[in-house]
């Protein structure tokens, strides 16, 4: 069942089109990863499918009603913010707040629960992504990167959203830290069933968590599938990006090639004498003669 | 010939910069009157968080006291030297009082006061509104539906016009204290003489005109503050860029709403 649709979504700022006629679909239950370089319009997204940023052309629907287009307006979102959850970058805590004020915020301002149910509520998330009780009391700026992750992932499951939205959940962790997440990102689909969009570069986490990946790639979407699709696909710029090569190493005689099925232009086509120029310069031996 | 087409291209480039100035800066007036609007608007939804405010009234204006103080007794005396400069030979000592009371209530007490408070505020609720957008708290903020104009932009405000008062009704008896002190010490007046000086024509009104200068000035420098945040760009850079712009443009906009108070109430 498609929970989340994206149809046709175009945004552009000032003359740079950003996002170029995105589709994409999101089932109940289902992790998708959004990958692609720095810059490629990823983020961009994400900012559209939370309500930050509205297109220019195309929608977003969720459940068949249209929560994000051309026409709508700040105000006509929020009724659909609580059923999102979202952990941005850096977890964006509030730094002035410790750590359980920034649990008990949205649901003192949002609820009419007792303090006592508040405290309960956030035991149970801090739980959740495992983190004791006595966290409650640290602030911000004393918690390791790890950590804030897993603060920002608790006080968005304060408000028991349906879908989680990932903002590079773990571009600044160590590889111990990122395995942590990625379980709790599996975790949560597993025990609350909850539909999950990552967005992300990092193709190890993408392969292990995700139900389908899309690859965005210059505003548009170059591929969309699962994990097994996307190691064994042709295209030489998804295999370059998931094999994180250098472009000089790879498909030197036609670079262009991978552009041409996208349609997407490339500034300086380098020839093969350029290339091997290159070549030659990077792998020549200091003071061996030509 | 290419002297007159460099001359052309000049002047195309200079009419060009002017636009782009102004279109500039009706954007940021237009962004700063709607800033205004939305924090007056949602004033009243100050009863229910008074804890933020109280925070801010603390942060905000207790905070200020010392700086405040130190300004304070340096004017009074500055203020009473001056005084007794310019009307030596001319006018009798015993106005002296009267000088020193009308100059410090109605116009060096609280524009003075808000200046250095801006100074410290201003920038201070740039640079803290302006990382909270570079980090995303702002952000986060709006997707946990929290409004941050009604979370952070009002209580700083109603803080600014409730304790700027307050801090300029304290500089003002500073000030007097000081300005006493240097008499004694150092003009041929006696106190009771002074005193009667300061009393002589002090009119209510001056007082009431004073602090309501300074509730304005405060309402200023909270919303100057928060403007430069909201706009502040990514990075260190924007945010010293912002804190910058605030204190300048909220002391020009002090002296500005000074001007124009005078004119209309004096």
């Amino acid at each position: 069942m498609v929970l989340l649709k994206i149809e046709h979504l175009k945004k552009h700022f000032g003359s740079q089109v950003v996002l170029d006629d995105i589709n994409l679909e999101v089932g109940k239950g289902e992790i998708l990863c959004i990958i692609g370089q720095s810059g490629s319009g990823k983020t961009v997204l994400f900012r559209h499918i939370i309500g930050l940023i509205f297109p220019d052309g195309g929608l977003i629907s969720l459940e068949n009603e249209v929560i994000s287009s051309p026409t709508t307006r700040h105000v006509d979102f929020n009724r659909f913010r609580r059923r999102f959850g979202i952990l941005f970058q850096g977890a964006a805590l509030f730094d002035s707040m410790n750590v359980g004020e920034n649990l008990a915020f949205p649901l003192r301002e949002h609820t009419s629960l007792t303090e006592l149910e508040i405290q309960k509520i956030i035991g149970e998330s801090l739980e959740m992504v495992g983190l004791k009780e006595i966290f409650k009391t640290k602030m911000p700026s004393e918690l390791s990167g790890g950590m804030r992750s897993r603060v920002g992932l608790a006080r968005a499951l304060v408000m028991k959203p349906e879908i989680m939205l990932y903002d590079e959940p773990t571009s600044a962790l160590d590889p111990i830290m990122t395995e942590k997440i990625n379980d709790l990102i599996l975790g949560l689909r597993d025990r609350l069933q909850m539909t999950s969009i990552v967005v992300t570069h990092d193709i190890g986490s993408a392969y292990k968590i995700a139900d389908k990946i899309a690859m965005i790639h210059e505003g548009k979407i170059i591929f969309n599938g699962t994990p097994g699709e996307i190691r064994t696909s042709r295209n030489p710029y998804i295999q370059q990006f998931i094999r994180g090569q250098r472009k000089m190493h790879y498909a030197v005689e036609d670079e262009d090639a991978y552009a041409k099925p996208f349609g997407a232009v490339h500034e300086e086509p380098k020839s093969p004498d350029i290339a091997n120029k290159l070549f030659d310069r990077r792998f020549t031996l200091p003071g061996a003669g030509a | 010939m290419n002297g007159i087409l460099r001359m052309v291209s000049l002047t195309g480039e200079a009419a060009f910069s002017v636009g782009r100035g102004s279109a500039r800066f009706l954007r940021n007036f237009y962004r700063y009157c709607t800033l205004t609007g939305k924090t007056f608007s949602r004033g009243y939804l100050v009863y229910k968080n008074p804890d933020l405010t109280l925070v801010q009234m603390f942060g905000l204006g207790i905070e200020s006291l010392g700086l405040v103080t130190v300004i304070a007794i340096f004017l009074g005396t500055e203020t009473v030297i001056q005084a007794v400069y310019q009307m030596s030979g001319i006018i009798p000592m015993r106005y002296l009082g009267v000088l020193v009371c009308k100059t410090t209530i109605t116009e060096l007490a609280p524009v003075i006061t808000g200046m250095v408070v801006a100074g410290r505020v201003a920038t201070g609720i740039a640079a803290e509104i302006g990382s909270m957008k570079t980090t995303e708290q702002l952000d986060a903020m709006q997707v946990l539906r929290l409004d941050p104009i009604r979370y952070l932009i009002v209580p700083r405000t109603i803080a600014c016009i409730v304790m700027l008062p307050v801090l300029v009704v304290w500089a003002v008896f500073v000030d007097f204290m000081s300005s006493i002190v240097t008499v004694i010490l150092s003009v041929d007046i006696t106190m009771h003489t002074y005193l009667s000086g300061l009393r002589l024509f002090f009119a209510p009104i001056d007082l009431f005109v004073g602090i309501f200068k300074t509730m304005v000035f405060g309402a200023i420098i909270a919303l100057t503050g928060a403007h430069y945040g909201f706009e502040a760009k990514a990075g260190a850079e924007g945010v010293g860029e912002a804190t910058t712009k605030a204190v300048i443009v909220s002391a020009i906009l002090i002296l500005i709403f000074d001007f124009s108070i005078a004119v209309l109430v004096l």
